[in-house]
């Protein structure tokens, strides 16, 4: 079950659409109850459809077409790195090389402490900030070059 | 009116057709997958691309609009290059498994990249693989075969009313799947399996079973609810393989549903019976024809003599067809015996006399028609699929759908209003919508409703019928069964007098119209279903019947069928009939021989046998005729059933519907609410309304199959201080007419809010209920 | 940050994209202008016609055409909806407007809101740039709290809300149609058209859908007047748009320029080549875009027709500059898997097409590129082109073809060696496509 915190912001969510659209705010309320419980398990996937009438498998259908969602555990910190072209013209492939050595994991993989996870993202609409790379869906960071990749780690506690 | 032309021809479409409809209406093939006349416009497999004059770009002929003196080439080189193109594209990932793939010879895929495919192919990567999906035990899955049409989404979404599959992922990750772990259980699932251009949803208890091309296909009309869905039956070696979907707008449109489709397997049950049975000294033994039937003839005339021709009675199922309907009863009366009867879960017959013929009222290809609807005491959408579906999609557009009912089970359609009572105030709500568009209408007050007070809901369900001008009332099952039927009747046919709407029944069985066609109903000299019962006869004939399962009170049938002295009992299966009967017939099921079914709305659908009957199996009608050739009776010379139906019909008319009637005066009105402490709602599920969906091996193990559960709201079960989950012992106490009909069944007790307080529903037709004794009034319910 | 215009001249401090920083700047002058003045929606539509500003989004279809598209007299709802889910590798132009300026969206879309007859628009921002998705929320409770949104709008007989949408991680939604789908609550799996959004957008209902500058460009065109826009640019390419310069300049930014500057110009202000290096190609609109080699760009000025006639297109204003280190198949691949995980997976050539392409174009940059792959790859965007639901699969195939058609000799040179034109040292040196040494 989401927290009553998580269903008031969802409230909030369903607000902003027509009282017969409760369906638009799927998008928000997943990410609130992702925020919740780290990923979308099934039973969250559940929670949310029920909550606003929709049918599981719709919910499902998006939560497994938009990138930022999680359908599997990740660490406390997912960094998604963007590796599209403009940034990795700009060291992109090279900044992910680079944290993929300092934590030992591949694209997909989580440290065995379960304290980072790594993606390779697409284009996140910052290319001129490249290397940039994202946390936890919420923090962008941009111009990440080793000694600022080592500056993020170390503010992971 | 816009004018186009195809390929040198022209034609006029409505405004808002499609270049699709256009070149349907000319009878030119645009090769299509994801077009479908019945769902939405998807447009994504892009196969119906043609070439329009002065467009850039070559066009889906699915989605795109005709516009006036619009020009199209469906063969054009740059429409072909096109739909080339896209083949190449829908094969690359596709796997070339078409010999050992079911869809093998029926797969629009395999037939038209005979004319759009190339010979090899330029992809010379990795194909994609696709895991299966467990969709329940009707469908099975290779989705890697799958070309996302998006057909199967669309229908659970559109058709079925609920979304329970949809597309996942994205892009070539894309998967056709149900949410997690779920399964399809929508009672109309297997029609995606038709619908799916390729073999990636197929038939799970059809699979390997054949090669298309080695079956035949015959047409018959389906035995269960009162829609008669036209079929395809396919058979090889004379056993039934597969059932499919004979196409008829008026009736079945191009849909099944799931009992239609699947209870072919019981034909193959090792239930059937394959020859007669008689018991002798206690034991049953096999016996040829002859032997059971002159033994049926010499104990009749015993008992005639003995006690006298009112002693004996029949009772028929309503998924009998017509023939043997009309023969049993000439066989009964023949034999001087007014008291025969195939309206087995009725218990009000207070219309008898009245030449009701309970059908719907009107043609069931106008219920899209219609803008207003109440539906009163009807488990709509398990009763009749089908009509609930047509009743969804007028719900789509604009009209006003309500239901009045004891359950407040999902239809799955957008409702207007409901109201959702106990059973014994099924009828004064129903008063009471009468009463309100009485004062809307200014109709002069009638005094049986005076103390009759509209609610709410039933206010809002009386504006609805009141600002309506095609409307319709029907009763469902529900409603038909009720104590109050005729009251419930009585009301509703001045409800639609008020409204100028039409009245009709939703007709329970596939033969429940014919049953007053063949006269099989009693008059009145004779008992009706409940008496010869409850006043137990000396003999019996009980024709495709289980009154275990099949009647108002098993309990009292029990008591009865084993008290007498001869019952007879003609069935295709070994049914408890061993624990009471004196004689078992193997007659034929709806397959193995012709007959008529009359739908609810009076459409006369006769067929042909699909098989060769199962061993010494012979056809009722059969049957019957020598029986009462035996008996030495008048009028059994028939040599072929068309000969009765022209018998019963007076030739072949394709609709007896001017036949019909619905209408009774002088019925009176009894609101009486004699409300026990606790009372019984029965359903009568889905796959446990007849002897061949009961036997339907992958049937039963869907979820509307089930075992029963004794289901209350949460304020009854805190009453009964009953914790849902937990084990409880119900029970039918009530005494009528001197008969004690008790009866308990050890069930698991259900949360279930949609009942109303002070109810507890326990379903009907199963065996693990079939000890309890009527399917209404008192119940109790305590730890098991 | 680059050259400032009437847009980005609120690039300033952490403060200038509040309100009264917004309105210090002259903000919402135009929609007070519009409501006191009773100026008639048919006016304001004929003043974007005469400003000649084209839809920033990257199609550049005349805005002012599109807002009279939408039907007058309608008895329901209509929808306002800007595109700010900004995804096509090489823009980010949107993420500053928000930045500094998310006030000027918001006038932009009121006075959409207010000619098109609207009563609610909806801001869908691209997912990624959280933090600006939350900014544009706060900038709407300023609005909000000011009584430049909701009931009676600065006291006038109009109303108009306005929200934000966030999308979570699909360049598709970037579509407009796939958009209204997105907010709509499902996966963003574009449209068919027609109908068109201005007959049936969000919840069926007419929508216009413009992007994020287009709207920003509004209160300019009402303040100053269609025809003083229309001299910032030149004719038919009114206005002054922002590039967002990415690759190997030494400046990355947005710069914010008249229509109709030369591309040398662009190049000079975003620094000039890193490390003083040969400029080698320039996909000039947007990954969609067909990459235009050094030659053929050096010679463009930046508006649509220069660009178009050149064999391009200025799509969303992305300039990606690549200098003489990098290797056009591995460039070429790298976008290839882009459309491939991005192709929303609904119509038959762009889902089955995009992967097919991709895997041909790994395969040649992994060595094992066959003779025939050049052909195979022309004809398979030829199946895909003009042939999808949405654009996406025209935008997948014309970097495909534009490399091949300008950079052959390097598709040609991988499949015989098996290996890079460009040798690895020089592209170590320069692209930052390799791993540390
Ligand atoms: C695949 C694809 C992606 C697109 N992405 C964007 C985008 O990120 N932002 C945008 O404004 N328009 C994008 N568009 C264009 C929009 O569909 C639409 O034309 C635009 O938002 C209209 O606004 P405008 O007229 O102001 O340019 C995209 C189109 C396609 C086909
Ligand atoms: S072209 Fe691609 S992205 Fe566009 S609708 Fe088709 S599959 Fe989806
Ligand atoms: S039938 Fe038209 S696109 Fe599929």
């Amino acid at each position: 079950m989401l927290s009553q915190e998580s269903l008031k912001q969802i409230d909030r969510e369903v607000a902003k659409y027509p009282a017969e659209q409760k369906q638009s705010a799927v998008m928000a309320a997943l990410a609130i109850a992702q925020t919740e419980k780290g990923w979308l398990s099934t039973e969250t996937i559940d929670d949310v459809a029920a909550y606003l009438g929709m049918p599981p498998v719709a919910v499902y259908e998006v939560a497994s077409f938009y990138n930022m969602y999680d359908l599997a555990p990740v660490g406390k910190y997912k960094i998604t790195v963007c590796t599209n072209l403009p940034c990795a013209l700009s060291g992109g492939v090279h900044a992910a090389d680079y944290l993929k050595q300092k934590l030992g994991v591949g694209f997909n993989e989580t440290t065995a402490d379960g304290k980072f996870t790594l993606k390779e993202g697409e284009c996140m609409g910052a290319c001129g900030d490249a290397p940039v790379m994202l946390v936890n869906n919420v923090r962008m960071c941009s111009f990440m070059q080793p000694e600022q990749i080592d500056r993020l780690l170390g503010e992971c506690k | 009116m816009l004018e186009i032309e195809i390929d040198g021809r022209k034609t006029e479409v409505a405004d808002g057709s499609t270049v699709m409809d256009a070149a349907h209406k000319l009878g030119i093939f645009v090769p299509h997958f994801c077009y479908h006349k019945k769902l939405s416009i998807a447009a994504n497999c892009r196969m119906c691309l043609v070439q329009v004059e002065k467009a850039p770009k070559p066009l889906p002929a699915c989605a795109t609009p005709v516009t006036n003196g619009m020009k199209v080439f469906t063969h054009s080189e740059a429409a072909v290059k096109a739909q080339k193109g896209v083949m190449e594209f829908l094969l690359i990932n596709h796997p070339l498994d078409c010999p050992i793939c079911d869809q093998g010879g029926e797969c629009q895929l395999q037939d038209l990249s005979v004319g759009y495919g190339q010979s090899a192919s330029r992809y010379q990567e990795e194909k994609r693989v696709v895991v299966n999906k467990n969709l329940g035990p009707l469908i099975a899955t290779d989705m890697t075969r799958c070309i996302h049409c998006t057909r199967c989404v669309r229908f659970t979404q559109e058709i079925a009313g609920w979304m329970e599959l949809g597309q996942a992922f994205r892009g070539e990750h894309a998967e056709i799947m149900p949410f997690i772990e779920k399964t399809v259980d929508s009672e109309l699932s297997g029609n995606v399996i038709d619908l799916c251009p390729v073999g990636a949803l197929t038939s799970k208890p059809f699979r390997f079973a054949a090669r298309t091309w080695e079956l035949s296909r015959r047409k018959s009309i389906s035995p269960h609810d009162g829609l008669g869905a036209n079929l395809i039956v396919q058979v090889k070696h004379d056993k039934v393989l597969r059932v499919l979907p004979l196409e008829n707008e008026d009736v079945n449109e191009c849909w099944l549903s799931d009992k239609d489709r699947y209870s072919y397997e019981a034909l193959d049950s090792e239930q059937r019976l394959t020859k007669p049975m008689l018991k002798q000294c206690g034991e049953w033994r096999e016996v040829d024809w002859q032997t059971a039937l002159e033994f049926i003839g010499t104990d009749l005339k015993r008992v005639v003599r003995e006690h006298g021709a009112a002693s004996v009675g029949a009772l028929a199922s309503p998924h009998a067809t017509l023939e043997e309907l009309y023969l049993l009863q000439k066989f009964m009366r023949g034999a001087g015996s007014e008291n025969v009867d195939c309206r087995l879960r009725l218990t009000d017959f207070s219309l008898d006399g009245k030449k009701v013929t309970s059908w719907l009222g009107m043609p069931v290809a106008e219920i899209q028609k219609l803008d207003r609807v109440l539906v009163v005491g009807s488990f709509l959408r398990k009763d009749h699929p089908l009509l609930a579906q047509r009743l969804r999609q007028a719900a789509k557009k604009s009209t006003h759908v309500n239901l009045l009912h004891v359950a407040d089970d999902d239809q799955l359609i957008a409702l207007h209003a409901k109201s959702i009572v106990a059973p014994s105030v099924l009828a004064t709500e129903l008063a009471g919508i009468v009463k309100a568009v009485a004062e809307a209408k200014g109709a002069p007050a009638d005094a049986a409703l005076a103390g009759v007070q509209p609610s709410a809901a039933v206010k809002q369900i009386a504006e609805s019928l009141a600002s309506g001008e095609k409307g319709a009332i029907f009763l469902g099952n529900f409603a038909q069964q009720h104590a109050q039927a005729a009251t419930l009747h009585a009301l509703a046919q001045k409800l639609a007098e008020l409204t100028g709407a039409r009245f009709g029944y939703l007709g329970e069985a596939a033969n429940s119209v014919g049953g007053y066609l063949a006269h099989a109903v009693p008059n009145a000299a004779g008992l009706n279903a409940s008496r010869m019962l409850a006043e137990p006869r000396k003999a019996y004939f009980v024709l495709h019947a289980e009154p275990e399962l099949d009647c108002a009170d098993p309990q009292q049938a029990m008591a009865a069928l084993k008290g007498a002295d001869l019952v007879v009992v003609m069935t295709p299966f070994k049914t408890r009939a061993i624990d009471y009967a004196h004689v078992i017939l193997p007659i034929a099921p709806f397959t193995e021989t012709s007959g008529t079914f009359i739908n609810t709305e009076g459409r006369v659908q006769s067929f042909n046998a699909v098989v060769k009957p199962l061993g010494e199996t012979r056809p009722a009608w059969k049957v019957l005729r020598v029986l009462g050739n035996l008996l030495g009776l008048a009028g059994f010379e028939q040599d072929s059933s068309e000969a009765v139906r022209a018998e019963v019909l007076g030739g072949k008319p394709s609709s007896v519907a001017e036949r019909l009637n619905n209408r009774a005066d002088g019925v009176a009105i009894n609101l009486a609410d004699v409300a026990p402490a606790l009372q019984r709602i029965a359903d009568v599920p889905i796959h446990f309304a007849d002897p061949l969906a009961r036997r339907a091996p992958s049937l039963q193990r869907t979820r509307d199959a089930a075992p029963p559960k004794a289901r209350m709201s949460a304020a009854t079960l805190a009453k009964l201080g009953i914790s849902a989950g937990m084990q409880v012992k119900v029970s039918t106490t009530e005494t009528r007419a001197g008969t004690s009909l008790g009866g308990t069944a050890i069930i698991a007790a259900q949360l279930d809010e949609g009942v109303p307080d002070g109810c507890v529903r326990v379903a009907a037709g199963h065996e693990s209920t079939a000890g309890l004794g009527p399917m209404q009034g008192a119940i109790t319910v305590e730890r098991a | 940050m680059g050259a400032l215009g009437f847009i980005l001249n609120a690039a300033e401090g952490e403060r200038s994209w509040r309100l009264a920083e917004y309105v210090r700047r002259g903000g919402y002058s135009a929609l007070k202008k519009i409501i006191n003045e009773k100026i008639p929606a048919d006016q304001i539509v004929g003043e974007l016609k005469k400003s000649s500003l084209r839809g920033r989004g990257g199609a550049g279809f005349p805005t002012g055409l599109k807002w009279s598209f939408m039907p007058r007299q309608f008895p329901g709802a209509k929808y306002v909806v800007c595109n700010s889910d900004e995804g096509e590798p090489g823009t980010f132009k949107d993420r500053d407007i928000l930045r500094w300026n998310p006030h000027m969206v918001i006038e932009g879309m009121i006075i959409a809101g207010y000619a098109m007859g609207c009563q609610r628009g909806y801001n869908y921002i691209h997912g990624e740039i959280w933090d600006i998705y939350k900014r544009f929320e706060e900038a709407l409770e300023e609005a909000r709290a000011a009584k430049l949104l909701g009931n009676n709008i600065l006291g006038a007989d109009f109303s108009f809300e306005l929200q934000a949408h966030h999308g979570y991680g699909a360049y598709i939604c970037g579509e407009e149609t796939a958009l209204l789908e997105s907010i709509e609550g499902k996966k963003g799996q574009p449209r068919f058209k027609p109908p068109f959004p201005a007959s049936f957008g969000l919840y069926g209902k007419p929508t216009t859908i413009n992007n994020t500058e287009t709207f920003a460009s509004v209160p300019y065109i009402i303040n100053e007047g269609g025809d003083k826009f229309l001299e910032l640019g030149k004719p038919n390419n009114g206005g002054t748009k922002l590039f967002s310069v990415s690759g190997h300049v030494n400046r990355p930014g947005n710069f914010e320029v008249p229509m109709g500057t030369p591309f040398k110009d662009l190049l000079e202000m975003a620094g000039g080549m890193r490390g003083g290096r040969k400029l080698k190609a320039v996909i000039p609109g947007g990954s969609s875009a067909p990459v235009l080699p050094v030659d053929v760009i050096m010679e463009c000025t930046l508006d649509y027709d220069s660009i178009a006639k050149a064999g391009s297109m200025l799509g969303s204003g992305a300039v990606i500059v690549m200098d003489e280190t990098t290797c056009m198949v591995k460039a070429l691949e790298r976008l290839s898997y882009f459309y491939f995980e991005e192709s929303c997976g609904q119509c038959t050539p762009c889902r089955e097409g995009t992967g097919w392409l991709y895997r041909v174009v790994h395969r040649i940059e992994h060595g094992e590129g066959r003779p025939e792959d050049l052909d195979l790859l022309n004809s398979v965007t030829d199946n895909i082109m003009g042939r999808t639901i949405c654009a996406l699969g025209d935008a997948a195939s014309m970097p495909v073809k534009s490399f091949i058609k300008h950079f052959g000799t390097e598709f040609e040179y991988h499949i015989q060696n098996k290996k890079c034109l460009v040798p690895e040292d020089v592209q170590r040196a320069g692209s930052g496509f390799f791993k540390a040494a």
